[in-house]
């Protein structure tokens, strides 16, 4: 590792000010992705600004279906909460099954998705539940937050402060991991909001498997819509052109694990 | 440089240390505490595994500075009076080790487990909660009889201590 400065946030300005002060600072929240790039050499920030320090910041808040969840909540804290386990048990599953408890003892909500590995689990919940990303500047939706590999809205001096939702009406994640990394190879995360019988509300989003990093799908948005039900899929095509191909899979492999994995998690969510 | 001052193992300590330092270097160099392991580097073998704050982290990724003011555990910090931890004894027991090298996480993961879990540890769910630490000797068939072994010895020490 590269030499660095450390330095601990007090509150979400203090955050900002010392990012604007320093040369190239990183935010530094769980550290389970930035410091082993950091170890690698890969990445060699000047100042690192500790953000799990700033009060409150991990608080998780659950009132009625509304969900609030701060950045720097670590996976552990999210899988184990009861009132979300109660009201989204497909986001508590999801949490509890990523890394190792080690990393999820670290690891937090706001560095995964401000990292948006195309591999990560977050990702796919947020658009799926279509969730609200709070930072210290404005907010926007998912969808606009989750730019391309590893790319988000995110601008210079901007962190994600904490996430909000309304917790589906049902809901599930099926992910298929790499046997040696466990990362996804391909993760779907299925979420039903309701909406009226004759035009229910489904989304859909993808993570691990497309080079474009996390996407929503339409199409099987469309299918699950008109009846939600994994056979409803069968129709829909995944494009090949699309999705990532390397030693672990190629791209026709990883369509199809998109396509199961979909089915597996509209069977899991009911 | 960085101040850092912690808990580790009971003990206060500080040190000036530069910033870049990983807690398991500061533990092993700085402390002279060898049992905490470098396996892979990389934060998925688990021979780094210390308790922070009571949470099992790998200790190969995590500042030390991230963990000035914390309560720290080591391998080290486990046996007292003289006598092993339920979950060192177990392992010995059980033949829960060839080399040795991956013991130290391998036991401190397996007390973090039953801490968060009870002390009635099934089979499956003791592999599961092995992901992040990696054996490359036993097969992992005795490190599994191993820790739910000890979980059943600290199981008892808990009910003793609630009474």
């Amino acid at each position: 590792m590269y030499e660095t400065n450390y330095t601990r946030a007090k509150d979400a300005a203090d955050a900002a000010k010392k990012s604007k002060a320093a040369d190239d600072a990183a935010y530094l929240s769980g550290g389970m992705t930035l410091l082993p790039t950091m170890k690698q050499r890969l990445a060699a920030p000047s100042d690192l600004i500790d953000l799990t320090h700033i009060k409150g910041m991990n608080a998780i808040t659950v009132s009625r279906k509304q969900v609030t969840i701060g950045a720097t909540a670590t996976h552990a804290e999210v899988a184990t909460n009861a009132k979300l386990m109660k009201v989204c048990p497909s986001l508590s599953s999801l949490a509890a099954h990523i890394g190792d408890p080690h990393v999820r003892n670290r690891g937090t909500i706001g560095g995964s998705i401000a990292n948006n590995d195309p591999a990560a689990d977050y990702p796919s919940a947020m658009i799926a539940l279509d969730a609200t990303i709070v930072t210290n500047k404005r907010k926007l939706k998912a969808e606009k937050f989750f730019v391309g590999l590893f790319e988000t809205a995110l601008k210079e001096d901007e962190f994600v402060k904490e996430i909000s939702f309304t917790a589906p009406k049902s809901g599930a994640y099926a992910k298929f991991p790499n046997p040696a990394s466990r990362y996804a190879m391909a993760g779907v995360f299925v979420a039903h909001h309701g909406g009226t019988k004759a035009k229910p509300e489904i989304r859909v989003g993808i993570t691990g498997a497309s080079q474009d990093g996390v996407y929503r799908a339409k199409d099987m948005e469309k299918a699950l819509a008109a009846n939600f039900a994994p056979e409803a899929l069968d129709g829909c095509t995944v494009d090949e052109g699309n999705m990532l191909s390397d030693i672990h899979g190629s791209a026709a492999y990883r369509a199809n694990l998109v396509k199961v994995m979909a089915k597996r998690a509209v069977a899991a969510a009911g | 440089m960085a101040k850092v001052e912690m808990t580790v193992n009971g003990r206060s300590v500080a040190a000036d240390v530069e910033d870049r330092t990983l807690l398991v270097e500061f533990l092993r160099e700085g402390r002279n505490l060898t049992g905490t392991h470098v396996g892979c580097d990389t934060s998925q073998c688990g021979a780094c595994v210390v308790h922070v704050d009571g949470k099992a982290v790998k200790s190969c990724t995590m500042l030390a500075a991230q963990a000035s003011g914390s309560e720290v555990t080591t391998i080290e910090g486990l046996a007292g009076n003289g006598a092993l931890h339920p979950m060192q004894e177990a392992f010995r027991d059980n033949h829960g080790l060839q080399c040795g090298f991956c013991t130290p996480g391998m036991i401190m993961s397996a007390v973090d487990m039953v801490n968060r879990l009870g002390p009635k540890l099934d089979e499956a769910t003791i592999r599961s909660e092995l992901e992040g630490n990696i054996c490359r000797c036993t097969g992992y068939h005795n490190i599994v009889k191993s820790i739910a072994a000890g979980a059943k010895t600290m199981g008892k020490g808990m009910k003793k201590a609630a009474e």
